[in-house]
């Protein structure tokens, strides 16, 4: 029996660091086992024709590979960014102000605050056929609905993280001699900046979401446009390319965010 | 000083009364407190929760304003905060996207020291209280000792002539309030600011002051002051002796089991 308790000793010694990289790695690799699988079932599916018109793995990389040389995919990609970046900065720029505005001065709050609850319950894409006879079809209307979805995303976001600063925070501040431009400079946009990159966050998986209904509207490239022709010739292929840049954008741009909210309020304690 | 309502008196409160609008009636949180603390005096504050004690506090800082009587600093109104009075608050209150020496610094800054000489006080007050180590740390890396620690040197760096503590130590284990409690009296003792002490440890309240002012609720008001003849440096053998016991059995007597004030002294 003695001789037994060495080697257990050992094991019991080494198996935190073990479980440690074990836990840390597991999660990729069940990510890239899933991804394999879901791969292989499509092709699985589409080779046996379960479902009808559905291409294969390999005809919709052949078919990206194609819509890489001839451009196509490049053009709409970049209209389809183009449109979120100009609708997305519009949204955020205004935002963010408009919410600080809000959180610090109840009267603004109160003019302000109706429109913005009333406006959150409509969805951007209900705004369409408006925005059409209001604005035409050229690219303001899109980039004015991508704008409004992720306006309000944000706008909730910085006024609560304005509302939501800590008073002895302030009173801090106040009694190190600060005064309300300073308070609000020093305290209350660093204190909201959480807040406000969450709604970020948001307002860009808004604005994402919007562009692809938004290109509905008399487009003449992007990739929603790209999916809405294909599906009226059958070009399955082609939706899926597509469909799968979006999400690869979107993916994306999601991780670029969280990076810099990561190195922006890394200060926070995490419960 | 030149008005002639009380010549050494560095704080004054003077029937001082504080009601809060509320639905209904207004709440009375503090009613005819008056309490004259003398320059380089240490006094700590008692008293049953909710009797207006941090209110007391935020006056004095100006952070409120009394709805009557006078609350005064040097013998002068005071009409809002200041650099001549520093505040440590319970919950630290340190900023915490801010590093321990940007913490420190941060009321120097708004006093428009040149960067060199706002270095050399910040350092000062960091070594005071012991942080050196972790000068570049964030908030969120520290224990709450050292959280307070933080935040005592941050009010120690710009000089202020009166301290204002809302139960600093309230949220720390026996252990590290002993310590700071020494070391808090230690800098008292060489600096001599004014400390205006909030606490609701009777044990803490008598070993630290010169006087300990116990307070009623409902309406807040000053129940009794009660004198601390033990000399300064406090050590262990007077934390221990039989005199600090009869004192902070007084205190707590006056604290847990209150009566009306006697009419006489
Ligand atoms: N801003 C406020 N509005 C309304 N009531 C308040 C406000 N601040 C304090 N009070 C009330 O005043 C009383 C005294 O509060 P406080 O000074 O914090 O007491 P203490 O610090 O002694 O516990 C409490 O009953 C509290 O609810
Ligand atoms: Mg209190």
């Amino acid at each position: 029996m003695a001789v037994i308790v060495p080697p257990e000793k050992t094991a019991v010694a080494q198996a935190p660091r073990r479980t440690a990289r074990r836990s840390r790695r597991r999660p990729l690799v069940l990510n890239v086992l899933a991804l394999v699988t879901g791969l292989l079932l499509w092709a699985v599916v589409a080779a046996l024709g379960l479902v009808e018109n559905l291409p294969t793995p390999l005809a919709v990389a052949r078919k990206a590979g194609g819509m890489l040389t001839d451009g196509t995919l490049a053009t709409d990609t970049l209209a389809s960014l183009r449109r979120v970046f100009l609708g997305y900065a519009l949204g955020v720029v205004l935002a963010v102000p408009v919410g600080f505005l809000m959180g610090w001065y109840v009267t603004v709050r109160a003019l302000i605050e109706p429109y913005v609850q009333f406006f959150r319950t409509i969805p951007p894409l209900a705004l369409i056929p408006l925005t059409v006879v209001l604005l035409g079809i050229g690219e303001v209307p899109k980039i004015a609905v991508i704008g409004l979805a992720s306006f309000m995303a944000c706008v909730v976001a910085s006024f609560q993280g304005v509302i939501d600063v800590d008073r002895t925070l302030i009173n801090a501040a106040r009694v190190l001699g600060a005064s309300d431009r300073i308070i609000f400079a020093k305290v209350v946009v660093p204190a909201a900046t959480p807040f406000i990159l969450v709604g970020m966050r948001i307002g860009l998986g808004a604005s994402w979401a919007t562009v692809v209904a938004a290109e509905l509207i008399g487009a003449q490239e992007g990739l929603g446009y790209r999916m809405q022709k294909a599906s009226t010739w059958f070009e399955m292929d082609t939706i899926f390319v597509s469909l799968i840049t979006i999400g690869v954008l979107g993916l994306l741009m999601d991780r670029l965010l969280l990076l810099a909210e990561r190195r922006l309020t890394g200060w926070q304690e995490r419960r | 000083m030149t008005n002639g309502t009380g010549m050494n008196n560095k704080i004054s409160f003077q029937g001082v009364a504080k009601t809060f609008p509320m639905k209904g009636t207004d709440f009375t949180a503090l009613d005819g407190v008056s309490l004259d603390i003398a320059d380089q005096e240490f006094v700590t504050v008692v008293g049953p929760s909710g009797c207006g004690k941090s209110t007391l506090m935020s006056m004095a800082a100006g952070l409120e304003a009394p709805t009557a009587g006078r609350v005064l600093v040097d013998g002068r109104p005071v009409t809002g905060p200041g650099p001549d009075r520093g505040v440590i608050f319970q919950q630290y209150a340190l900023f915490p996207w801010l590093t321990v020496r940007q913490n420190v610094e941060f009321g120097l800054k708004l006093a428009s020291v040149p960067a060199e000489e706002r270095h050399r006080r910040a350092d000062r007050a960091i070594a005071l209280v012991g942080l050196d180590e972790f000068a570049d740390a964030l908030p969120k890396t520290l224990s709450g000792g050292m959280k307070q620690r933080c935040a005592i040197a941050r009010a120690y760096a710009v000089d202020p002539q009166v301290l204002l503590m809302d139960e600093p130590f309230g949220a720390l284990d026996a252990l590290t309030r002993v310590q700071l409690q020494d070391q808090l009296l230690a800098t008292w003792s060489r600096e001599k600011r004014t400390v205006l002490f909030i606490t609701h440890d009777v044990d803490e309240a008598v070993y630290l002051a010169s006087r300990v002012v116990v307070m009623a609720a409902r309406p807040g008001r000053v129940h009794r002051i009660i004198d601390v003849d033990l000399p300064y440096p406090r050590t262990e053998d007077i934390r221990l002796s039989a005199e600090f016991r009869q004192i902070r059995n007084e205190v707590w007597t006056s604290v847990y089991h209150q009566q009306p004030a006697a009419p006489a002294a």
